[in-house]
């Protein structure tokens, strides 16, 4: 099994998709049977596997290329088949995922089992017929969107309108049309004259999720542009900052690095968005830039642990974060196979593991408690005892029901709320 | 408790973060002389594994797949004393690539 480097539900949830370190997607599919009965419980199959990306040499400058994908993203259903953008560092693909249940039978000129029939022993015609066979679910890449990026891409976001979307690497953002491959349009350039200059990079970005000229980019300085493309072509002055005031007392070496934006995601009501720095979760107000409105410490007890986590570097680990459905509770991972929910509206928080070993299918999940005093009370962990080889860096959440996939470092967990 | 330390462990609660950068500092204390940031950053947007030249990275490629194959046999079983061996068996010997240092 790989190391997982990307989840994503598709807009119906029928859907899950997962990206690994080896350029693989593995589509699961929800099993809709019995989906009105009261003991009805999610499985998820596994519906397509294929490789999207292979290794490559950039032969001008001698780097590796990896192939692992860094974000899937799904378009929206428009027909039978399913569609989604899947990227590495430098290509994004648009891959088609189809179904095939018939097969046509009774050719004239073949054989069933497809060797060609003498011509000479054929007597009669006859009309083709459309047979029911075992379900075959068929990828193909249909566009190929490369050349247009030096640095590695972090994000890819499809737009309200269907018909573009972005991609965003270190220091640029390109709008590219679905249709189009051989041709993308660059809406924000941040690289600096001089490259001694460059101060922050472009650490993910996002389309609004109803209006197709309005995205979001988060830097490694842990500010927010959001960005109007109507106002120009080139997107570099910001409609909008998003930036919560430092108290300068407080700086310290650590202050930059931790306050970097690993993800930032819109709400699904337009009307608030998310970010993930290292230690904690924002939420804000897309009316107000001076501050979030909501906070939520993570694992704020890794504060006094900074030294350690600079040393074994897992202080630049890039955690996602994600809202559920109606937007009242965000979820984001942590170390140790921890995962957080912050429920906003009754400030309630929780957190869970995801472990084989410390809980069996089908058990309600029990909650965690780090400790960070001396006194360790039973069943709580200290914090000496996590470990950061074991991170939740992907999580994602069902568009409409509390169906969560967490991805730990090889494997895929699927909860749901526990059935009375 | 004496003023000294009183003041320690004042400092220590008002900024675990400033304690951890006194302790990082004190490991390495050549950190951030430099621009630190652009460092930082500059490492990050040259990710990806350097090699030397492409037939560099394909030898390095190669060497990957043969390790997952295992069950490879070995090609020749070697010669162990089981006869006094004849200039037939001897392997062939690679000539040296390194120029005798006599010579020139």
């Amino acid at each position: 099994a790989d190391i997982i480097s990307t989840v994503e539900f598709n807009h119906t949830g029928e859907l899950l998709a997962t990206g690994d370190k080896g350029g693989r997607v593995v589509i699961f599919q929800q099993e809709i049977e019995n989906k009105n009965q009261p003991q009805f419980r999610s499985e998820y199959n596994v519906y397509s596997t294929f490789q999207s990306h292979e290794p490559e040499f950039d032969y001008l400058k001698s780097l590796e290329i990896e192939e692992k994908i860094n974000k899937i993203r799904w378009l929206p259903q428009k027909n039978a088949a399913q569609f989604l953008l899947s990227t590495n560092d430098k290509t994004i693909k648009l891959w088609k995922i189809s179904e095939r249940d018939k097969r046509p039978e009774g050719y004239n000129l073949k054989e069933e089992d497809g060797r060609y029939k003498d011509p000479n022993t054929i007597t009669s015609l006859r009309v083709p017929v459309l047979k029911p066979m075992d379900l075959m679910v068929e990828a193909s890449p249909r566009r190929v969107f490369a050349n247009a990026h030096t640095y590695h891409i972090n994000s890819v976001s499809v737009n309200s309108d269907n018909e573009t979307y972005l991609s965003a690497d270190d220091l640029r953002i390109n709008l590219w049309h679905l249709e189009i491959t051989d041709r993308s349009f660059n809406i924000v350039d941040i690289k600096p004259a001089n490259m001694e200059e460059l101060t922050e990079v472009i650490t993910a970005a996002e389309f609004h999720p109803h209006q197709c000229n309005t995205f979001v980019y988060s830097s490694s300085k842990g500010t927010i542009r959001l960005c109007d493309m109507r106002a120009s072509a080139l997107c570099d002055k910001h409609s909008k900052l998003f930036e919560e005031p430092e108290d300068p007392s407080n700086r310290s070496f650590f202050s930059e690095i931790i306050s970097s934006i690993s993800d930032v995601k819109f709400s699904h009501n337009g009307r608030y968005m998310m970010t993930r720095d290292y230690l904690s979760v924002k939420i804000w107000d897309l009316n107000m830039e001076n501050r979030p409105v909501e906070t939520y410490q993570v694992h704020e007890y890794l504060r006094s642990k900074l030294c350690s986590l600079y040393e074994n570097d897992c202080i630049f680990d890039k955690f996602e974060c994600c809202w559920n459905g109606n937007d009242s509770v965000v979820m984001t991972g942590s170390y140790n196979n921890f995962f957080r929910m912050f429920d906003r509206g009754h400030r309630r928080d929780v957190t869970l593991e995801a472990s084989r070993e410390n809980s069996k299918p089908m058990q309600v999940l029990k909650p965690r408690k780090v400790c960070t005093g001396g006194k360790r009370k039973k069943d709580e962990i200290s914090v000496d005892s996590l470990d950061f080889n074991k991170k939740i860096l992907h999580t994602a959440w069902h568009p409409q029901d509390n169906i969560i996939a967490v991805a730990t470092t090889n494997n895929l967990y699927i909860f749901q709320d526990k059935v009375n | 408790m004496l003023p000294q330390e009183v003041n320690s462990i004042e400092e220590k609660m008002i900024s675990p973060e400033k304690a951890e950068e006194a302790k990082l500092k004190a490991r390495y204390p050549n950190l951030g002389n430099k621009p630190g940031g652009s460092d930082l950053l500059r490492k990050r947007l040259q990710k990806g594994q350097k090699y030397f030249d492409s037939g560099d990275y394909n030898m390095a490629k190669a060497k990957i797949k043969n390790k997952q194959l295992p069950t490879a046999a070995p090609e020749k079983t070697e010669i162990t004393g089981d006869h006094i061996p004849t200039p037939q068996d001897l392997p062939q010997r690679k000539p040296s690539l390194v120029a005798s240092k006599l010579a020139g």
